[in-house]
């Protein structure tokens, strides 16, 4: 039961990330332009985002592991997130008058909006980790299958917001979405894991 | 050096033409790879042509004949010179896509013109289009390479005001979807004055005509809507001129057209503001702007 609910919050945070990345490209268009180098940044910004994510996440999951402060990650990544809904275009106008390359006005927009967001996501791959493995010999085998589901979950992330959440919604409404159903997985989990305590005690 | 390569390109390209087009007259002179798409320059019964992409036979981005370089072969860049229908003299004229240079250099001809800046994201077109078209800028006209959305934003914030703004960025296999929203229509409006005038080239003639037609009305109100081949869409701030007012500056800017080989009476014919697409289709903002998934539809 708690190894379910730990693939689930990672495969969703794996949708989450893509989904936001994709999105990323669009909320930044209006004052930088969709060129190549707006990608670069995006892709960037992502990527050492989720790289300092590994690393918090696997020394965050060295001290009482739980699936508690996993769904507390999730929930984190998620409301960190709120900016981009509720300042995000203020904010770009800003950057816009006070940057005039549109290279590093992008790099900086990225930055402020969505460091901070992935590295909480990129916490929650090896902390489930921790949470999944058990005894040592099968700590390969929990990994890859930690990598298949939450890689999968960006896969599903990319496509669904490309093919058709960007033809039925807006970005706010969608990147609304993400949060929601982030709060609602991470809540869940709280709920279950409360219940279970309470059901020792 | 420049010339053996030259000649080398021309020659696979030449091969790799005939491989693909049997029975077509198109000599490949040059093709190149850039940033953003594969751009391909041929000539064909007497026409310098440049596209954008092998596959799309009708995709023709700009085309010069080579013994007159000035004439305006085709429809949609006579429909284009339309816009000195509803402003004969302008003085500053912004043109967002470059293509063979064929547009900046008519309006750079015009004795009014002081200006015509030319925003065209990829480098590589501005250097094809000087190599192998004659685009020749410098004196009124001059090219900036960025991205239109960010020059336009940036230049009215600096106050910058244009007589006319020309939207030729697109083409139908690919729609900058950042630049077909009501929030870059509102902006290119701040560009225009009390009378300015737009005209944007579109090849919409799927789902997306409506969308389209819709954002075009929610920031601009009535328009003529051009068709033929393309899609022209013609306003001016301020509310379209009346009949009398487009005979007059026919009238006015014959003499200079008819060089060029733009049959003004046939534009005429095409200035219709008749709506026929559907009022309730959504209007495409930066929030929401699926164009290229709207147009295959």
């Amino acid at each position: 039961m708690e190894r379910a609910l730990v693939f689930v919050l990672a495969g969703w945070s794996g949708f989450f990330v893509m989904a936001v990345e994709l999105l990323s490209g669009r909320i930044l268009a209006p004052n930088f332009g969709s060129g190549i180098y707006v990608w670069g940044g995006i892709i960037t910004v992502f990527m050492v985002a989720l790289a300092i994510g590994y690393l918090l996440g696997g020394r965050f999951s060295v001290h009482r592991p739980s699936l508690r402060r996993l769904a507390l990650l999730l929930i984190a990544s998620a409301v960190v997130s709120l900016p981009v809904i509720i300042v995000g275009d203020a904010l770009l106008d800003r950057i816009f008058d006070a940057i005039h390359d549109p290279r590093y006005g992008s790099l900086l927009s990225v930055t402020l909006l969505f460091f901070l967001p992935v590295v909480l996501c990129g916490m929650i791959s090896p902390y489930s980790v921790r949470l999944l493995v058990h005894e040592y010999e099968l700590s390969g085998h929990f990994a890859g299958l930690l990598y298949f589901i939450s890689t999968f979950g960006s896969a599903a992330g990319t496509l669904l917001t490309s093919f058709y959440l960007v033809l039925a919604f807006e970005i706010r409404e969608i990147v609304g979405g993400l949060v929601a159903v982030s709060v609602a997985l991470g809540a869940i989990a709280l709920l279950l894991t409360g219940s279970r305590r309470a059901a020792r005690a | 050096m420049l010339r053996v390569r030259d000649v080398v390109c021309c020659m696979c390209g030449l091969a790799l033409g005939l491989a693909s087009n049997i029975g077509r007259a198109e000599q490949i002179v040059h093709t190149e790879r850039s940033l953003y798409r594969n751009i391909i320059v041929y000539d064909e019964s007497g026409m310098r042509c440049m596209k954008f992409s092998r596959a799309a036979t009708a995709g023709r981005q700009s085309c010069k004949l080579l013994k007159a370089p000035d004439r305006l072969v085709f429809h949609y860049t006579q429909m284009m010179m339309g816009a000195l229908l509803l402003e004969p003299v302008p003085q500053r004229v912004l043109i967002l896509g470059l293509g063979g240079g064929t547009l900046p250099s008519a309006f750079a001809s015009l004795p009014s013109t002081t200006t015509v800046d030319v925003v065209e994201i990829d480098p590589a077109v501005n250097r094809v289009a000087q190599r192998y078209f004659g685009f020749n800028p410098g004196g009124k006209i001059r090219v900036h390479e960025e991205d239109g959305r960010v020059f336009v934003k940036r230049a009215s914030r600096n106050g910058v005001r244009y007589d006319i703004v020309l939207l030729d960025a697109f083409d139908q296999e690919y729609i900058p979807e950042h630049l077909l929203t009501r929030e870059f229509l509102a902006e290119v409006k701040g560009l225009l004055g009390d009378r300015g005038v737009l005209a944007a080239n579109t090849f919409s003639n799927s789902r997306l005509y409506d969308h389209e037609s819709v954002t075009y009305q929610a920031v601009f109100g009535d328009f003529f809507n051009l068709r033929s081949d393309n899609r022209v869409i013609l306003t001016r701030v301020g509310g379209l001129p009346t009949r009398e007012a487009l005979e007059r500056n026919a009238a006015a800017v014959l003499p200079r057209l008819s060089p060029m080989g733009v049959d003004l009476q046939w534009v005429m014919s095409l200035l219709t503001t008749e709506r026929d697409w559907r009022a309730d289709a959504r209007v495409l903002t930066d929030q929401y702007s699926p164009s290229n998934l709207l147009n295959v539809q």
